[in-house]
């Protein structure tokens, strides 16, 4: 099966190695017979809502992050058609922040996002840096741990009703106070961690890639083959230990 | 004042020997943390009363290089108070200024964030801005802040000071406008230019309108000749000039300089565009500190390595190689050294202390992929030593020709035992793991301290 990924602006938007999530993704759907094709989409492209299985956006320095804005921004109604058509997405750091409704600057000033994630971000005074460790349950009964790094200091507010990605156990998360991390809106995940996120969480990995199937299938539940993830496993190991040791915003919460 | 001044440099003095003689690190930033804690102000002072004034280095990549190199140069004409040992926060320049009474001129590299903070306590004569590119994240936050920050405190620096700015660099070229005494360095030879920027290339928009730049030429990241084909912003005439360049695989290079005060040629004991870039600095901040061309050529031909930097050890009839890796510009360009020749042996060390980043995720914005395709046996070891297996597994590396062997010195000495006898090891650490490794064969009586001055 061939899986189509748009790459939203890879020129601009790469700081935390973001095509390392690519390349996890392309590896492990090749490992069970799928092929990732991927398209870059720039400034000033328009999206086909149906051209796509998986869409990525990834994070940038600020600067860069401000030249894609009004951008994205106008490709907001395809990716809304795209998403409720049942494309799987993957947004993190600025991308994450960008796909919400918009981002309030220090100085009051607003950049409007695309809307699609029921969350607003507020400039922050610190910036919250560390290593993370989440417990997610994106099914019913499945809780699965996931590992990575947060850098940012947009304080991301989700609306009451919002589904995070997961419960913060070490580190800031969000906000730095409402214990959790990222959001998740049906096949829809944002999320602040990097690191890059994909190569030691390869159930996440997994998970999209079977989203982004279920879409190009239109089978309701595809399986994938597990892998052998001897070397992930030990990566993931190391930076869970790291999370528990020097994640952030341990003394405001003491969680398990 | 004068009085407190001795009682705390003699204090700080023998702290700096007793750590030392305690085998503690090097004892390289201990008296000068003394004293600044004591007196923040004593760096001023010690300064001031540099007759010949100070110089500062600062930039990403190749601080430690081309101070070292910049201190080959003005060694036979001046005493130098120099950080050395690559202790680069106020410090490590106390610690330097405390143990260095008879110098008569500073020379001293900055870490980027501590750069503004140097300037105002030490009022340079001149300073050089080498490149900005992405780097530790978690810990300077982004590139353009550091830039923003640099601005800022240059805006402070007199008129009289010369700046010495790499014109190549986008960024670093444009903090010189407007300035009476500026001094613009670059590389001239397209023959060395890739053909397109590398993935994790910074800075390819332009500084003041936001259009991609066209690069003619780019040398090593987003080093090269840029315009702007929007607004016209373009790189600044060079005025000390790398043309003619000669890169001879692993061992050396040569290159001819071109100054206002004349031309010569240049052989250099290390390899790749990165040092070239770092000879021409040097070369710049010694012309305007008033060295000669003859002394420039000397300084650099004599020039060896510093600490790390493509350092050679020979222990048990076989060579290590170190060399640093911090940051995917500098990696790429140690990669592309190693890219072609003899198929290498490697040891790939990632630690994650704070010295090298906590977040580890710039491993997967260096272009491996062209090493990895020639290379032999792969041992990755260090903190994250699984995390960068990973890496090197999807940099297409074969997993029969991967260990992951955590133990730094289990890992060198597995990787010794690869080599034959009279080969080379190739070793690419991060900072502390640098460290961790040399400090090994430190004991082992392979090499000195890297704070021990003699040559060896």
């Amino acid at each position: 099966m061939n899986i189509r990924v748009g790459h939203l602006y890879p020129d601009y938007l790469n700081i935390y190695a973001d095509r390392g999530n690519i390349a996890v993704l392309a590896r492990r759907a090749a490992l069970r017979g799928h092929a990732l094709d991927i398209h870059a989409v720039g400034i000033g492209q328009e999206i086909d809502p149906d051209a796509f299985d998986l869409l990525y956006v990834g994070g940038g320095q600020d600067r860069e992050q401000a030249l894609v804005a009004p951008d994205l921004a106008a490709k907001s109604e395809a990716l809304h058609v795209a998403h409720a058509r049942g494309v799987a997405f993957l947004a993190v750091c600025g991308g994450y922040q960008l796909l919400g409704r918009g981002y309030r600057a220090r100085d009051g000033s607003f950049l409007p996002g695309v809307g699609l994630f029921p969350h607003e971000t507020v400039a922050g005074e610190r910036r919250m840096i560390g290593d993370v460790l989440l417990e997610c349950e994106l099914a019913p009964g499945e809780r699965r741990l996931l590992a990575g790094f947060e850098n940012h200091a947009g304080r991301t507010i989700l609306d009451s009703a919002a589904e995070p990605l997961g419960r913060v156990l070490f580190g800031y998360g969000n906000d730095g106070e409402s214990g959790f991390e990222g959001c998740r809106l049906g096949r829809a995940i944002g999320t602040y961690l990097h690191g890059p996120l994909l190569p030691r969480n390869g159930w996440l990995a997994d998970w999209l890639l079977s989203q982004a199937l279920a879409h190009a299938t239109g089978l309701q539940d595809p399986t994938l083959a597990p892998l052998e993830d001897v070397l992930e496993e030990a990566a993931f190991a190391v930076a869970a230990d790291r999370a528990r040791a020097r994640g952030g915003g341990r003394r405001k919460r003491r969680l398990v | 004042m004068q009085v407190r001044l001795g009682i705390e440099t003699g204090a700080a003095r023998a702290i700096g020997a007793v750590s030392r003689a305690a085998g503690r690190g090097g004892g390289t930033t201990l008296p000068g943390k003394l004293v600044w804690k004591v007196d923040p102000g004593a760096v001023d002072a010690l300064a001031g009363r540099l007759s010949s004034g100070v110089a500062l280095v600062s930039g990403t990549n190749g601080k430690t290089t081309t101070t070292a190199m910049a201190a080959e140069i003005l060694g036979t004409g001046h005493r130098l108070a120099w950080n050395r040992a690559g202790a680069n926060l106020l410090s490590g320049i106390a610690s330097a200024l405390v143990s260095s009474s008879r110098a008569d001129l500073g020379l001293f590299e900055v870490d980027e964030g501590a750069l503004p903070e140097a300037l105002e306590r030490t009022r340079p004569r001149a300073v050089l801005l080498g490149n900005l590119f992405r780097d530790q994240l978690d810990r300077y936050g982004e590139l353009e802040i550091v830039a923003e920050r640099w601005r800022g405190a240059l805006s402070r620096l007199p008129d009289d000071a010369v700046l010495v700015v790499n014109g190549d660099d986008p960024v670093v070229g444009e903090l010189a406008t407007r300035r009476p005494n500026a001094l613009h360095f670059g590389l001239d030879d397209p023959r060395q230019g890739r053909s397109s920027l590398q993935h994790a290339a910074d800075s390819k928009y332009c500084v003041r309108c936001g259009t991609p730049y066209d690069f003619a030429v780019a040398y090593v990241g987003h080093l090269g000749d840029y315009r702007c084909p929007s607004c016209g912003h373009a790189r600044p005439p060079l005025d000390v000039r790398g043309c003619d360049i000669e890169l001879s695989g692993l061992l050396a290079s040569r290159f001819r300089l071109v100054a206002p005060a004349g031309e010569l040629e240049v052989e250099l004991a290390l390899p790749g565009l990165y040092n070239v870039y770092n000879a021409v600095g040097a070369a710049a901040l010694a012309l305007a500190l008033g060295a000669t061309l003859s002394d420039v050529r000397a300084g650099l031909e004599q020039f060896n390595a510093a600490f790390g930097r493509f350092e050679r050890i020979t222990t048990g009839g076989k060579t290590i190689v170190l060399l640093l890796i911090k940051n995917p510009a500098g990696a790429n360009e140690v990669v592309r050294t190693l890219e072609t020749g003899v198929p290498p042996v490697l040891v790939v060390a990632l630690n994650d202390e704070i010295a090298d980043g906590q977040d580890v995720s710039w491993i997967w914005d260096v272009d491996f992929e062209p090493l990895l395709a020639h290379a032999g046996q792969v041992i990755a070891t260090g903190t994250r030593a699984a995390e960068l297996g990973l890496r090197l597994r999807y940099g297409g590396l074969a997993a029969e020709q991967l260990q992951v062997v955590p133990s730094l010195e289990q890992a060198l000495d597995r990787g010794l035992g690869l080599v034959e006898a009279g080969t080379e090891l190739v070793v690419l650490p991060t900072y502390t793991a640098m460290l961790a490794l040399r400090e090994v064969l430190v004991e082992r009586g392979a090499v000195r301290p890297y704070w021990d001055g003699a040559r060896p």
